[in-house]
């Protein structure tokens, strides 16, 4: 059998005396859309920062498709094959949306930051780049500084980033964070067409994105993942009704 | 007032939008031609035109300052790093090259002049590529402070290593004793001047080529958001150090040219004042634009050449210069020309012209009444012994009375106050006009 897309193995986290991640084990297979919920301070975005690279864990191993990424470099981790969005919209604002885009392409495209060529005689990069805006419905907006973009369209744009990188495992922090209903009906539609053969990992505390959108859901609490389930089984869950949802329908 | 870029209205993108792609107007290939075209003419005509001493010995000094102030810029403006040392590597380019020059003599090797610049710009990318591995593995204040840093370790030793830099003296070349090509003896300043051109061009071109390659884009991102950038798979830090040797090459030749216009390179050439005007220079140019910099060696030569004749402070001028500028206008001389490009495309920037000359007049006389005071402070103050009598824009007047300060503070005041006051009207005449511009 083929090795998890995603697996973390007594995954540990502390700031000073404070455990944020107290020992997370999960196996992500590939081109599984899995979702972590979890009551706020659960340290979801934390897991999602140890995941990429932006922290190292305290202690366990983290792999990506069977090698072991424990501690690497993010840009090293985006390269294996990684890539992640922000729940703060995290975007080039001065740059325009095509700049935006284009520079995620380029790595994903294998260029390196070269100066002996000009950009727009790469082949394919105009091309992709075009498709992705096409794909993320912000093809109208080419020229427009991202920092001008409407708040919906920069969280469409952090998605757009982040598949431009061609990544096969896709991490998104609540990409649905502050968006409209019907945004986030659209943005839901969006996601499952652009990882669509990939796998996803999603932060996200819209339960209707949620168990609309994930094969697997895992309930994080207080650092540890209590269970992993279909959304189903998980909607029925007794410790999860009690740690978490009764909390939310209360 | 009305902002021409309009921001994108809310709730639009889910209304699923269907337009496609464009890939955004880039000028074509002969919006790329044509403004170097125009370049390379200025250049070659301008000793036409400007036919004194005195203007060839200026162009000459702003051709060098030119590749200073670009090469600078590849640093703050485009990658975001401010660099409080980057006389360091066109110090140090000058250096290699006089003693370079001095070899190729007195070894009678078959070197042009003309390629001495090479010198330099191998020196600039060596010393860049040494020192740009310490300093660029942060940005921000850590970048700024190191560099300080680096200048000043470099500057201080330029003193003790007599032997190589020659001390307050410098060392002195010969430049018309290499081969000679075409019969040009580099004699006269014309032929100077030209080789000075060529180089400026050349560097020009090759420092807005690397802009647009992804080199020159991912500069931009890293300069906007360095932790985005390593989440799409680039290190942010080679990116900087990549720009860093490159920005110190092009700081090489243009110390080089330097060199071969003064034939004398002295221990000023690598201090902290050097690298202080090359950051006015693009600054004041404006750093957001490619031809900010070229704009700002211009007038920074300019104003140091003409201003140190009509007065001794005119560095305080300069001074002032730069913080007006910071303050008001922090996009320099071309951001400033750029927030007309709109509204002259779209036909309506003439409007604008009758409320300028109407604000215009106020601020000379503002200007007028503020250089008075200065100059008789400066007179009063420090250099009383030169005695109380001056003479002001041909006016003898005496300091020692009350009646001069008393017409400079009226004329500095009133000229602000009516500056002030034609300020609405210039408002008004830009939001028409720019409202005007995009209904066309």
């Amino acid at each position: 059998m083929a090795a998890p897309a995603v697996e973390l193995s007594g995954v540990t986290k502390s700031f000073g005396a404070t455990q944020i991640i107290a020992g997370v084990d999960l196996a992500v297979p590939a081109g599984e859309r899995h979702a972590i919920i979890g009551p706020n301070g659960a340290g979801k975005s934390t897991l999602f920062n140890l995941i990429s690279g932006r922290l190292s864990p305290t202690s366990g191993t983290i792999r990506l498709e069977g090698a072991d990424i424990t501690g690497q470099r993010p840009a090293a981790i985006n390269r294996r094959g990684l890539a992640r969005s922000f729940q703060v919209t995290n975007i080039f604002p001065k740059l325009s949306v095509w700049e935006n885009v284009r520079c995620a392409v380029l790595r994903a495209m294998g260029y390196r930051p070269i100066f002996w060529r000009g950009i727009e005689h790469l082949p394919g990069v105009a091309a992709r780049t075009a498709e992705i805006l096409d794909s993320i419905r912000l093809g109208h907006r080419a020229a427009m500084p991202a920092g001008m973009l409407a708040y919906a369209e920069q969280r469409a744009l952090e998605i757009g980033i982040s598949i431009a990188s061609d990544a096969r495992v896709i991490l998104l922090d609540e990409p649905m964070a502050g968006m409209s209903h019907s945004e986030s009906e659209h943005a839901t539609a969006l996601i499952r067409e652009v990882t669509a053969g990939r796998t996803l990992l999603m932060v996200e505390h819209d339960m209707a994105v949620v168990f609309g959108l994930a094969d697997r859901i895992s309930v994080l609490v207080y650092g540890r993942i209590i269970a992993t389930d279909t959304p189903e089984r998980i909607r029925e869950n007794r410790a999860v009704q009690e740690a978490y949802l009764g909390v939310a329908a209360a | 007032m009305t902002d021409l870029v309009e921001r994108a209205p809310a709730g639009d993108w889910a209304g699923g939008q269907t337009e496609k792609a464009v890939r955004p107007r880039t000028g074509g290939r002969l919006g790329h031609v044509v403004p170097w075209v125009i370049a390379a003419a200025i250049l070659l005509a301008a000793p036409q035109i400007f036919t004194s001493g005195g203007s060839l010995t200026m162009m000459s000094l702003m051709g060098i300052m030119i590749v200073f102030a670009l090469s600078y810029n590849m640093l703050l403006g485009q990658t975001g790093l401010l660099s409080f040392g980057h006389a360091v590597y066109y110090g140090l380019g000058a250096f290699f090259t006089v003693h370079a020059m001095n070899a190729v003599t007195a070894g009678r090797l078959p070197v042009p002049l003309a390629a001495m610049p090479l010198v330099g710009a191998v020196t600039g990318l060596a010393f860049g590529i040494v020192l740009g591995a310490v300093s660029t593995r942060r940005a921000g204040t850590v970048f700024a402070m190191i560099s300080l840093g680096l200048a000043e370790l470099v500057a201080s030793g330029s003193h003790i290593l007599h032997s190589f830099f020659g001390g307050e003296e410098g060392i002195t070349t010969n430049r018309t004793k290499m081969l000679r090509l075409f019969d040009l003896s580099f004699g006269p300043q014309i032929q100077v001047y030209y080789l000075i051109a060529v180089w400026c061009l050349i560097c020009a071109v090759l420092m807005y080529a690397i802009t647009r390659t992804p080199l020159g884009r991912l500069c931009n991102a890293v300069r906007e958001n360095p932790e985005r950038v390593e989440f799409i798979g680039y290190e942010p830090q080679t990116v900087r150090l990549t720009a860093f040797c490159l920005s110190a090459m092009f700081a090489g030749v243009a110390g080089s040219l330097a060199a071969i216009n003064f034939e004398i390179v002295n221990v000023s050439y690598l201090s902290l004042h050097q690298s202080g005007v090359v950051l006015l220079a693009a600054f004041i140019g404006g750093i957001g634009h490619f031809v900010g910099p070229v704009i700002g060696a211009v007038v920074v030569t300019l104003l140091q050449v003409s201003l140190s004749d009509l007065t001794e402070i005119w560095q305080l001028y300069f001074g002032l210069m730069f913080i007006a500028i910071v303050m008001f206008a922090p996009g320099g001389i071309a951001g400033l020309a750029m927030m007309h490009g709109p509204l002259i495309r779209a036909g309506t920037a003439h409007r604008l012209i009758p409320s300028y000359l109407l604000a215009l007049v106020p601020a000379l006389v503002m200007l007028a009444g503020l250089i008075a005071l200065i100059e008789m402070a400066f007179r009063a103050l420090v250099k009383a012994g030169d005695g109380t009598a001056m003479t002001l824009f041909r006016i003898p007047l005496d300091v020692a009375g009350p009646l001069p300060w008393i017409i400079a503070l009226l004329v500095a005041g009133g000229g602000f106050l009516a500056f002030r006051a034609t300020w609405p009207r210039v408002a008004e005449a830009w939001d028409a006009a720019a409202t005007a511009a995009k209904e066309a």
